[in-house]
């Protein structure tokens, strides 16, 4: 890294290379999950991975792209739907629920001449009429049944352990490519143009910063991520209704991870998806109240707590453990605080 | 006895230090002209005063009442009124609007949207045009009036001359004259020298945030200002 | 002649998509916030507007008249809890916490209420089915052109305050310039208040109306609020008249879709916002911002 008159730059600390190797490390033992744990630990496991997808791809959206879309579960529904329809024509089950969320990127991918053109709350609940429409659309297929909805009846060619433990493999696997993705996006140039973007558009733009294409390169990501969380959703629970997939509540637990976790931050996500799949597992049986507590958690948060867990706890200490931003130090001095809020 | 007394006021813009401790009185009936570059800090000053900045520090004394703490709106009825820097009208609202606005929340007193019109007479032609439609002189006028509609105790004008034609800015001096005349109680930060050590019966020239050079207007010789203006003989603390 | 009848009550139903709306349209003019709770908060006024019907068996419209102060306060409340601290923090926060509000709205009328559907319907008799002709085809429903007069008289009032009355300046010059609005004395966390107070109760009459024409539930509330962001949008952001438009758009195309497909009436209007939406886009593009 470069370094003038008494500062130096740099992306790596000791501790952040700490922490990625422990991610690293985690993702390795996770991947022997399924050989030592039981078939209810590796689907709650990978509902844990589908949470942490989403949490991660909202995030992306709105953390970064400071686009606040009430509509991603256009591109869950989307890429379950896809899956159904490709297994339907005889792609192999696996294949089909791969491809299920490319097909949801290409959507975004679409989309977004128009959707990205949208500001503020038009984008908001633009995306969400989009996916009332995908919704309506996907109605209109026979296959679909309407809202009675259909099965993936081609994963039944598999004994159930096998297709807990692909399903699992997959959703690890999906995970990490997206976390990955979105890490090595943000340590890139991506990475300062949304900071730039964020902290002023018009004046990024002013820069050269190519504002539309980097917002374009996180909604087509995060379409793809939540297409792919959608088909995960799909090999876990087999059926698929149209209005379980298209519906907002969706959007609501993006919200609630990427908040509490902490928007803009890295590793926010990730915890807030944690985060809500321990209330889930201790909460989510009590119903309504159960979600009257998310919905209520999320108002405290955006306004008392707007840096979320994460955030907050990364100011205080003055840490960062992935390595997406810049730390700016005095040459010859112990530390400095991280300059750039990126990440 | 001061009618405006600013102690050791400390305003910020983010982390870049806009005033400087600046400890200024102005009697009543006294007119100050604050002059100085731009970025000296004069703006952020009025604004200060009026209330719509925090200070840092420091205080603001109105008639021996402590204001400081005192929220922006709520000093309009006090008695301190701003002709913020650029007019600022709401130019989606009529003139008429403008005064009304403004005529709600003041003091009661002499001046009535009647009177205003009676002191800018081309005003009278445009009562119903909206705002953004008005020419520059026009709308400083319109500004002026607006602070005058609610009867200000200490008015304070901020860069009135700026984009104006000469004629216009004319005028506006003329209307000033006319208010020091009536016992006003003035702060007028301006950037046309000769305007401002002609109507001012004190000056205080503003530097990088601190007061550099204040005194009787009169005592006062235009290089002794100039001087200080550009910062020739005093540099301020960094 | 089916299709004229059908244009008749397309028109009749932007009445009350712009009764509806212009709370969400006010609001967003004035503090630029849109409510994500707009809906939600409309499905509360007419279960509590069900709630003394059922108990005291008085008419609905005399209901409204309590429940109007009710939501009034409760409009006052929100935006000096919550919705002022989120206009402080930037653009994404109100969108956040009025989303987060929708569901806990939802969710509590469930605890309360069920998830049973109701309507208001029974408590008006008649005026619920009685409808004046015109000519062989076309009817008239009472209760739809009641809808649409109080829509027209709402957004007048509306109207009307904001350019005669001292609030209505005061709004108006907020709406402007926040900044300049305190220096020339207003107070502006109480007038951004009483604002909110407004639109709160014009979506209670709104979300009355809704309990007479049709029926409700407890999570009836979004698609309320996407068909008043679809009628706003549609007839052009921050007017007033213009949502009156944007509603009869949204009405006609809705009832034409209907008689093309069974699920026309949702995709059609959907589409007609997506394209009114396309277009202002184009507009802009041509007027010279990207």
């Amino acid at each position: 890294m470069s370094a003038r008159a008494g500062l130096s730059i740099e992306r790596w600390t000791p501790l952040s290379a700490a922490a990625v190797a422990a991610l690293a490390a985690l993702a390795v033992v996770l991947a022997f999950g399924p050989l030592f744990l039981g078939a209810n630990a590796v689907d709650r496991l990978t509902t844990l991975f589908i949470y942490v997808m989403l949490g991660v791809m909202w995030n992306a959206l709105a953390g970064y792209g400071g686009l606040v879309s009430v509509g991603q579960q256009a591109f869950f529904g989307l890429g379950a739907y896809a899956a159904i329809r490709l297994a339907s024509f005889g792609v192999p089950v696996y294949a089909a629920l791969a491809l299920g969320g490319v097909f949801a990127g290409l959507v975004a991918l679409a989309m977004s001449p128009f959707a990205l053109r949208l500001r503020g709350g038009e984008f908001a609940i633009g995306m969400w009429v989009i996916a009332e429409v995908c919704h309506l659309l996907v109605n209109l297929d026979p296959l679909i049944n309407g809202e009675t909805g259909t099965s993936l009846i081609s994963l039944n060619a598999f004994a159930p352990q096998a297709r807990r433990d692909y399903t699992y493999w997959l959703a690890l696997g999906a995970m990490t490519l997206l976390v990955a993705v979105v890490f090595s996006l943000l340590r890139g140039r991506l990475g300062s143009s949304v900071q730039a973007i964020r902290d002023s558009e018009e004046a990024a733009a002013s820069l050269g910063v190519r504002v539309l294409a980097a917002k374009r390169i996180l909604f087509v990501v995060a379409g793809a991520g939540c297409g792919m969380a959608g088909t995960l959703y799909l090999a876990t629970s087999i059926s698929f209704q149209p209005a379980g997939y298209f519906s907002v509540q969706w959007t609501a637990y993006m919200i609630f991870m990427a908040l509490v976790g902490g928007l803009g931050t890295f590793e926010g996500p990730i915890i807030g998806a944690v985060v809500f799949f321990v209330l889930e597992s201790a909460f989510g049986a009590s119903g309504v109240w159960y979600l009257v507590g998310l919905g209520a958690t999320a108002v405290v948060f955006a306004l008392y707590l707007p840096r979320g867990l994460w955030g907050t706890l990364e100011t205080r200490l003055g840490i960062r453990l992935l390595p997406v931003g810049y730390r700016v130090r005095a040459r010859a001095e112990a530390s400095a605080a991280p300059a750039a809020k990126s990440g | 006895m001061s009618l405006l007394r600013i102690e050791n006021l400390d305003a910020r813009h983010g982390q870049l230090q806009a005033v400087r401790g600046i400890s200024l009185e102005v009697r009543e009936g006294e007119t100050l002209a604050l002059v100085g570059a731009n970025g000296a800090g004069k703006t952020t000053l009025l604004r200060a005063v009026a209330g719509a900045h925090r200070p840092a520090g420091g205080r603001v004394w109105l008639d021996g009442a402590d204001v400081t703490e005192v929220p922006a709106f709520r000093r309009l009825a006090l008695g301190i009124a701003l002709v913020p820097e650029g007019r600022r009208l709401f130019t989606g609202m009529t003139v008429e609007e403008n005064l009304l606005v403004a005529r709600a929340h003041g003091r009661p007193g002499p001046w009535t949207v009647e009177r205003v019109l009676d002191a800018f007479p081309m005003l009278r032609a445009r009562i119903k045009a909206k705002a953004g439609s008005l020419s520059g002189g026009e709308q400083q006028a319109t500004a002026i009036g607006r602070a005058l509609v609610a009867n200000p105790r200490v008015l304070l004008l901020d860069e009135v001359s700026l984009g104006l034609a000469p004629v216009a800015v004319d005028r506006v001096y003329q209307c000033l004259e006319t208010l020091i005349a009536g016992g006003a109680t003035i702060v007028l930060v301006e950037q046309d020298l000769s305007r401002a050590l002609r109507v001012a019966t004190r000056v205080a020239c503003m530097l990088e945030g601190s007061v550099v050079l204040e005194g009787a207007a009169g005592q006062m010789t235009r290089e002794q200002v100039t001087e200080a203006y550009f910062g020739l003989n005093h540099r301020a603390e960094a | 002649m089916i299709w004229v009848n059908q244009v008749i009550q397309g028109v009749l139903l932007g009445g009350y998509y712009a009764l509806i709306a212009c709370g969400l349209s006010f609001m967003f003019g004035v503090m630029r916030i849109i409510n994500l709770a707009h809906g939600d908060l409309a499905i509360l006024a007419a279960f509590l507007v069900w709630a003394i019907v059922e108990h005291s068996g008085m008419s609905p419209f005399l209901a409204l008249a309590l429940v109007l102060p009710v939501m009034g306060a409760l409009g006052w409340l929100l935006q000096r809890v919550m919705l002022e601290r989120s206009l402080r923090a930037g653009m994404l926060v109100p969108l956040l916490t009025t989303f987060g509000l929708a569901i806990v709205i939802q969710n509590l009328l469930f605890l309360a209420f069920g998830a049973d559907i109701r309507s208001l319907a029974p408590a008006i008799g008649d005026l619920a089915f009685n409808s004046w002709s015109l000519g062989s085809h076309i009817y008239i429903g009472q209760l739809a052109g009641l809808i649409f007069l109080v829509a027209v008289l709402m957004l007048g009032g509306l109207q009307l305050m904001l350019a005669r009355t001292p609030l209505g300046r005061s709004i108006r010059a907020i709406a402007e310039d926040p900044d300049t609005a305190e220096l020339v004395g207003i107070d502006s966390r109480r007038v951004y208040a009483a604002a909110a107070a407004i639109a709160v109760m014009t979506v209670a009459v709104g979300g009355t109306f809704l309990g007479m024409r049709a029926t409700f539930s407890p999570y009836a509330g979004p698609i309320q609020l996407i068909f008043a962001f679809e009628a706003v949008v549609i007839g052009g952001l921050g007017s007033m008249w213009g949502t009156l438009a944007g509603g009869i758009v949204l009405g006609v195309a809705q009832n034409l879709g209907a008689l093309i497909a069974p699920n026309g009436f949702l995709i059609v209007g959907h589409a007609v916002f997506l394209l009114a939406l396309g277009a202002r886009l184009l507009h802009q593009r041509r007027k010279g911002g990207a």
